[in-house]
């Protein structure tokens, strides 16, 4: 059998669990299970990944597997993955991982939470193994109701609102996409002969400029919704404070990331020659993102408004470094996902465990917090330095290799939209550091904060694990680059088909 | 002629045996009733001789005969959902009136879809029509049931009128209504067109396509919430089924011309019907103004054009009527309990009736088109259809419309699950048949959208007609 299919049965077979369990820790304990093993067939699946390479397997996608679903429309229900994804795939587990045990003592309708979540985790692994296009969509669009449900049963503040908001405007995304990847299918055969969702068929296609120039602005806004590309990205911020933890967690994690990589699979790969032309209009589009997230995240008191436009200002960077059609800052576009993806998951659950003692999310009426909780105030200043860059962390290596990519273009245009970029990096420095400042250091607000307790057990799982990642990429990112790039050729050998690379 | 015939029998064995029962054992009828349907059902799958009779009045194919299953199957699950009802005290010496009726009216739309000329046509979709308005007005003490089934025959006849206005052009430029001739003779001189637009305007009465919705909503009220979930998904599913075969087969000359009147009416007929709905604070009308939006969805596909359009349109009725049966399960059962019927009272639902709340949720979500329900399938399809003609632009107005049909379905959905109520509807065993019911329904919805093969073999039956 094939070990992808793991990544769709073993969350079935955990949400089955879960409907049969009787009370709360039954659930989440299964919950737990499931998505251990998850975790560990994540793992085993990086191995195999890279023992099938260094065994000097070079196809493009590797663990492929191949069903007719709709034979007339020749929609296939296949499977197969590449050094991206798995990647991400890696990443997703590490995340949902994280994120039951982040949520590990929610006692409201615990079942539902727990099928919900694992619900939409199923739909993003299987985005990321599937190759046929419509398939992958198919995927893509689980995601909506169990998060409508999520954010708007265990959510806070204005819940309803945000829920509303987040569900519809996401919904707008996939009503771009949905007329361009028909456009895709119509447009995959155009010499005669069945069309195709199948991804690496549409590739090899020849899709008239014409038709590029319709579908890829669909595609890539379409996308780009999803990845938090200004002006569309106003769902992330009140979607984010609303959300319960650990939905945060995976969808400033994870779904956000899905964006990105619809983006850069479907949208650039596929309608390369439309993507030379328009990529001016949307470097512009993700250099505002880049810079207005940072600057809107300096604005903001409540603790999970700045991280929320952190995410924007992070997943802009994501989409910038796409768009300079360059291996370098491509490989570092994917770093990027990978590494915000933890580091906001990290945030999202410190800032959701911090909240839960304090009842507060606005750094003003805190403090000093760093002399009550010393472990997730040491966690919450390795969450900000990773965020800010510092060597050593994951964020460093993959904002280092966006850069240095994206200054590689010789053009004057793109280098001063780098420069500009860049500046965000500083932006940010500033407002995580304030927030550590106000937050943990100096003296302490509230009488009643001295009597807060530390992390407890389930608590330190779920940080741990992400600050594990967060380190073991930034100490020894070579294996992951190497992995990442191993994806990229194809796609850099395609764009480099419809124009000049640089 | 099998379906009609066995239909005729159960209709005319419910008559002798409503006569034979005495007064105040009425009810005794309805599981034998539901068992015969059943029986002639089942027997309705399986394969018979085609061919056509009476001159080509009548002619039947191996697609005709899915519709009629696909009608008798939806038709089947309207009467166990409607167990419930007829079991309450005011109902009791009425029961096997509404089953003739139902079955009469099945009778109307197996001929009307069989048809092979349009007096035949005609004659079936009266049939189709007029038992409607009476189980319109079935709760005749109730004053807005009254009324809408005077309205509904008002509109059906106006409509009718329209209709064979327009028949009468045709049969005056090429003197014949058999199907095969005027398909072969008409050309699009301007009478014709003419008398395509009459046409085309009785049958939009039909299925409530706007302008010519404006009936939809004040009926679908007034009616037992029953006979407005027969008339939502079954009345309208067959007369969609016999006015694509028309379209594609008569008026296929005439294509360039009904092509473009499709487009137009496919877009106000979403855009208004999602309009409308959102303002919506009775279900039943805000399922008459979702009614009317899929309906726009539906000339998605019929403008598809083609053995693809064909097949996507019969899988998405299929589908439809799944979803909308599954919804109109939820809110009958509710509306027999407690008589309540706006979406307000809905207020933490979920919390006192988990089941009811999550059927609801997936019928809503299937007729918003979110995967894994078949919804997905069912609108994707359609999409693909009309982009097989190069219809980008209107496939995306139609996918904008799924955003503002989802803000709608939402709100139900809000209702259910995230708001709180001090009064929430009292938690409720509901009856075995109910329960049937919704259990088909939910079965439809979650399996039909996996189930390639049954795509495939509408396909293969849709080869005839194209």
């Amino acid at each position: 059998m094939n070990i992808l299919l793991l990544f769709i049965i073993i969350p079935i077979l955990t949400i089955v669990g879960i409907l049969l369990s009787k009370e709360q820790k039954q659930t989440r304990v299964i919950s737990a299970v499931g998505m251990g093993l998850q975790l560990v067939t994540a793992g085993v699946l990086i191995f195999l990944f890279l023992a099938e390479r260094a065994a000097g397997n070079t196809a493009e996608m590797l663990f492929t597997s191949n069903w007719i679903w709709y034979e007339s429309l020749n929609i296939h229900f296949s499977l197969g993955v590449d050094g991206i994804s798995v990647a991400m795939i890696g990443l997703t587990s590490i995340v949902i991982f994280a994120g039951i045990f982040a949520s590990w003592e929610l006692d409201d309708l615990p079942k539902e939470f727990f099928t919900s979540l694992i619900l939409l985790v199923s739909g993003v692994f299987g985005f990321f193994i599937s190759t046929d296009l419509f398939t992958m969509f198919l995927f893509y669009e689980l995601a909506v109701i169990p998060m409508y449900l999520l954010i708007g049963i265990w959510g806070s503040g204005p819940r309803e609102y945000s829920a509303m908001k987040l569900t519809l405007m996401l919904m707008g995304g996939s009503a771009l996409i949905i007329p361009g990847l028909l456009g895709l299918y119509f447009n995959s055969n155009p010499a005669g002969g069945p069309f195709t969702f199948e991804l690496l068929e549409v590739a090899k296609a020849n899709i008239p400029i014409e038709a590029q120039r319709l579908f890829f602005p669909m595609l890539f806004v379409g996308f780009g919704v999803l990845g938090a590309l200004f002006p569309f990205h106003t769902w992330s911020p009140d979607g984010h404070a609303s959300a319960p933890t650990a939905v945060s967690m995976l969808h400033a994690g994870v779904l956000m990331k899905l964006g990105g990589y619809g983006c850069f699979r479907v949208a650039v790969f596929l309608l390369p020659a439309a993507a030379h032309e328009m990529a001016w209009i949307f470097l512009i589009l993700t250099t505002i993102s880049v810079i207005y997230g940072a600057f809107g995240a300096l604005w903001q008191k409540d603790l999970k408004y700045i991280n929320a436009y952190s995410s924007v200002s992070h997943c802009g960077m994501v989409l910038f470094a796409i768009l300079m059609f360059n291996q370098t800052a491509m490989n570092g576009a994917v770093m990027q996902m990978i590494s915000h993806g933890l580091m906001t998951a990290l945030f999202f659950a410190l800032i959701g465990m911090i909240y839960g003692r304090t009842h507060t999310r606005y750094i003003n009426e805190m403090g000093g917090l760093m002399k009550v909780l010393p472990f997730l105030a040491v966690a919450y200043v390795i969450a900000g330095l990773a965020s800010l860059g510092l060597p050593g962390f994951s964020g460093f290596v993959a904002e280092m290799t966006i850069f240095v990519g994206a200054f590689q273009h010789p053009d004057t245009f793109h280098r001063i939209l780098t420069i500009i970029a860049c500046a965000s990096i500083v932006v940010t420095a500033v407002y995580i550091l304030r927030v550590i400042g106000i937050l943990l250091l100096g003296k302490i607000k509230k009488p009643e904060y001295e009597l807060l307790t530390d992390a407890k057990w389930h608590e330190r799982l779920s940080t741990g694990v992400l600050i594990v990642a967060i380190t073991a990429i930034g100490l020894a990112p070579l294996w992951l680059s190497e992995m990442i790039n191993n994806g990229l050729g194809p796609i850099i050998q395609k764009l480099m088909m419809a124009g000049p690379i640089n | 002629m099998r379906h009609e015939l066995l239909l005729v029998l159960i209709a005319v064995i419910l008559l002798v045996v409503e006569i034979i029962l005495p007064v105040g054992r009425k009810q005794r009828i309805i599981l034998p009733a539901i068992l015969l349907f059943a029986a002639v059902t089942v027997i309705g799958f399986i394969p018979g001789p085609t061919g056509s009779l009476f001159g080509g009045m009548y002619a039947t194919s191996p697609l005709t005969e899915l519709m009629k299953n696909i009608l008798n199957v939806g038709a089947l699950i309207v009467l166990i959902q409607s167990v419930d009802w007829l079991k309450k005290p005011e109902n009791s010496e009425k029961v096997s009136e509404f089953f003739i009726l139902i079955i009469s009216t099945l009778i109307g739309m197996q001929y009307m879809i069989s048809s092979g000329h349009f007096m035949m046509f005609y004659l079936g979709l009266e049939l189709a029509s007029l038992p409607i308005a009476a189980l319109a007005a079935y709760e005749r003490f109730k004053e807005k049931s009254a009324e809408a089934g005077v309205k509904f025959l008002f509109i059906s006849a106006l409509s009718s009128g329209i209709l064979l206005y327009g028949l009468s052009m045709i049969y005056g430029t090429l003197g014949t209504l058999y199907f095969e001739e005027v398909g072969a003779a008409i050309t699009g001189t301007p009478l014709q067109v003419l008398a395509f637009i009459f046409f085309f305007a009785g049958m939009a009465f039909k299925i409530s396509l706007v302008p010519f919705h404006l009936w939809t909503a004040d009926v679908y009220e007034g009616a037992p919430v029953n006979v407005s979930s027969y008339l939502s998904v079954i009345s309208k599913g067959a007369a969609v089924f016999i006015f694509t075969i028309l379209l594609y087969t008569v008026f296929a000359k005439m294509a360039l011309l009904w092509r473009d009147v499709i487009y137009i009416i496919a877009i106000i007929t979403m855009t208004l019907g999602n309009l409308f709905a959102m303002r919506q604070q009775n279900l039943k009308r805000f399922l008459a103004f979702s009614s009317i939006s899929q309906a726009g969805f539906i000339l998605l596909g019929i403008i598809g054009q083609s053995q693809l359009g064909m097949t996507t349109m019969i899988y998405f009725v299929m589908i439809y009527i799944f979803s909308n049966l599954a919804a109109f399960g939820v809110v009958s059962i509710i509306s027999n309990r407690t008589g309540k019927e706006n979406i307000s009272d809905y207020d933490g639902l979920y919390r006192t009736n988990p089941n009811l709340s999550l059927t609801m949720m997936l019928a809503l979500f299937s007729l918003a088109g979110i995967p894994p329900v078949a919804g997905f399938f069912g609108k994707f399809f359609l999409f693909t259809a009309a982009a097989s003609q190069g219809l980008f632009i209107l496939v995306l107005i139609a996918v904008l419309n799924t955003i503002i049909s989802l803000y709608y379905y939402l709100l139900v959905v809000k209702a259910m699950f995230l708001n709180k109520s001090d009064q929430p509807i009292p938690y409720f065993k509901s009856d075995g048949y109910s329960r049937l019911g919704l259990v088909i329904c939910l079965a439809g919805i979650a399996i039909i959208g996996f189930a390639s093969p049954l795509y495939e073999m509408i396909r293969q039956l849709s080869i005839g007609i194209y």
